[in-house]
């Protein structure tokens, strides 16, 4: 992934403190948030995976014209031999989860701020799993720089494809 | 606000119900706010009859972006320094949350006061969904 562009403003920063049930008036109203220690309506923790939105390749969003995977007509829209449903691909069929995710805060960030985001691959391992069969796991650094190239959020997210659906 | 030192000690917890009753429409809130529209968690066709699991199920990082709250609950919006963890079992609708953070440390680093605390997020079946730390700046 890598994001030339990606703008925090208040109204995601509202949408998304919403969505993960946040009632701290401190993401919702900007006089709180002024007269508030950080002078400014900071992210929540985990805001920057929303840089998602300024991705132009992010592949688990519908890109106009293309085929998607979701059901429509059919359970799915893409056309695929079986055996390559399996595992295949990244999380293109379902079969790729999130294990782990880890930030580092270099200072906070908030509505106003502009980042940018720069992935490096990390380590790649395998581990013979009880309910899902084999699973690959696979690691991603992501840096995110403001408009001045300072570090603000240094994220490290582990996949991992399995298989087969993991039962609960 | 902020927490002062003085006011922490190790073991101390604190616990927070994030969520009763998880609605498939706060996955969908998630996958809007997040951008990440992974049918998985949004497409109960395509989560059952292609995917092959009992019905959709939340974003790993919904949990997680959850569970951030009791940490800025209880050390303020703009004082983390690190935050992270595994995600340890998935989260269907219909489950209830609850998270708690335990203080494990505190300590100065570069003559900042920091507190290190353990955060550990579970369901009504008191399985856990998410095993974690944070690190956030206190006050003398």
């Amino acid at each position: 992934m890598a994001v030339d562009r990606f703008p925090v403003e208040a109204g995601h920063i509202l949408m998304f403190a919403r969505s993960i049930g946040d009632p701290n008036p401190i993401y919702a109203d900007a006089e709180f948030a002024a007269n508030s220690e950080v002078g400014a309506i900071p992210a929540p923790p985990t805001f920057v995976q929303a840089s998602a939105q300024f991705d132009d390749e992010y592949p688990l969003r519908p890109k106009i014209g293309r085929p998607w995977f979701g059901s429509g007509r059919e359970a799915t829209g893409l056309k695929r031999e079986p055996d390559s449903s399996r595992g295949g691909g990244e999380s293109g069929m379902g079969r790729g989860l999130h294990a782990e995710q880890h930030y580092t805060y270099h200072r906070t960030l908030v509505a106003g701020d502009v980042l940018s985001a720069t992935t490096f691959p990390g380590e790649r391992w395998e581990k013979q799993g009880k309910r899902a069969g084999k699973l690959v796991f696979s690691e991603t650094i992501t840096e995110y720089r403001d408009a001045n190239g300072e570090l603000v959020v240094t994220a490290r997210s582990v996949g991992v494809r399995t298989e087969k659906a993991v039962e609960g | 606000m902020p927490l002062r030192k003085s006011e922490l000690q190790p073991g101390q917890s604190f616990r927070t119900v994030l969520v009763e009753d998880l609605k498939r429409t706060q996955l969908v809130q998630y996958a809007g706010s997040s951008g990440d529209y992974n049918p998985l968690h949004t497409d109960e066709i395509f989560a059952t009859q292609v995917a092959g699991y009992p019905s959709v199920f939340a974003h790993g990082m919904l949990t997680m972006g959850m569970t951030g709250r009791v940490i800025t609950d209880l050390v303020g919006a703009a004082r983390l320094t690190s935050f992270g963890g595994r995600f340890t079992s998935q989260v269907f609708p219909g489950d209830d949350l609850s998270a708690t953070a335990t203080v494990d440390d505190i300590r100065d680093e570069n003559g900042v006061p920091i507190v290190a605390l353990s955060v550990r997020t579970v369901n009504q079946d008191d399985r856990e969904v998410f095993s974690g730390y944070a690190t956030a700046r206190i006050d003398p």
